[in-house]
């Protein structure tokens, strides 16, 4: 089981909340921290994509499992 | 962030309940994004950012609107169908999670969303400053069409 800097627990947030709460978590992370999302929301899987583009942050993996998904994001 | 920053300028000009959300929706997200973002309140998109917005909607002229039952367009003038619309509307949108106007629009302003009301409109409609939320200001096109000129993206509601 991989460690996570932090825990973003964004289940049955719709857009575009998990996107909103992932801002704010990551404003309060040290640079080269990670932060790990998990979402139930289906959009969110390209919407973190263009939300790491963007952002200029790295999004290290993205994941499904029974309709939960799961984001790692490295502040950057 | 990169050093040129994205802008993005939208027009809200419905003052519906249902249409609250795409100008707010779209101003948050760009926010999170690292968007510059400005909303210019025009016509009845004024009442989104009044202290107490009163806000309702109606499947009259909307028929696009999802109803739970279909209903003869008469009988959706009924007197009362506007609140039950209305109520429908809302407990939709909170079985949802979707937030309320006045939660989504304090967001925009705490991410830094620029707000600015039409002054043509409140004297249009004697509306007064100070029923409008404190961070809110007033100007006309000229100062929109400053924003929105650099924008890279602008959107109309």
């Amino acid at each position: 089981m991989a460690q996570y800097d932090h825990e973003l627990d964004a289940s049955g947030l719709n857009c575009p909340l998990p996107i909103l709460r992932a801002r704010k978590s990551l404003g309060e992370m040290k640079q080269n921290q990670t932060l790990h999302i998990i979402a139930t929301d289906p959009g969110s899987v390209k919407d973190f994509e263009a939300f790491t583009k963007q952002t200029n942050n790295q999004l290290l993996s993205s994941t499904e499992s029974d309709g939960q998904f799961n984001f790692v994001i490295k502040k950057t | 962030m990169a050093a040129r920053k994205k802008k993005l300028s939208i027009i809200a000009s419905r003052g519906t309940l249902d249409w609250a959300y795409p100008p707010l929706i779209h101003a948050s997200t760009a926010a999170a994004l690292g968007y510059d973002t400005e909303i210019f309140f025009t016509s009845y998109g004024v009442e989104l950012v009044k202290q107490t917005p009163r806000l309702k909607t109606t499947a009259i002229g909307n028929p696009g609107m999802p109803m739970p039952v279909q209903l003869p367009v008469l009988l959706q003038a009924m007197p009362g169908m506007q609140s039950v619309m209305t109520m429908l509307m809302k407990q939709k949108l909170k079985s949802k999670g979707v937030m309320s106007i006045e939660q989504l629009r304090a967001l925009c302003l705490e991410s830094g969303v620029k707000m600015i009301a039409c002054e043509m409109t409140l004297d249009l409609f004697d509306i007064d400053q100070s029923d409008l939320l404190d961070d809110v200001t007033t100007a006309g096109i000229a100062t929109y069409l400053e924003f929105a000129g650099k924008s890279h993206i602008s959107l109309t509601f």
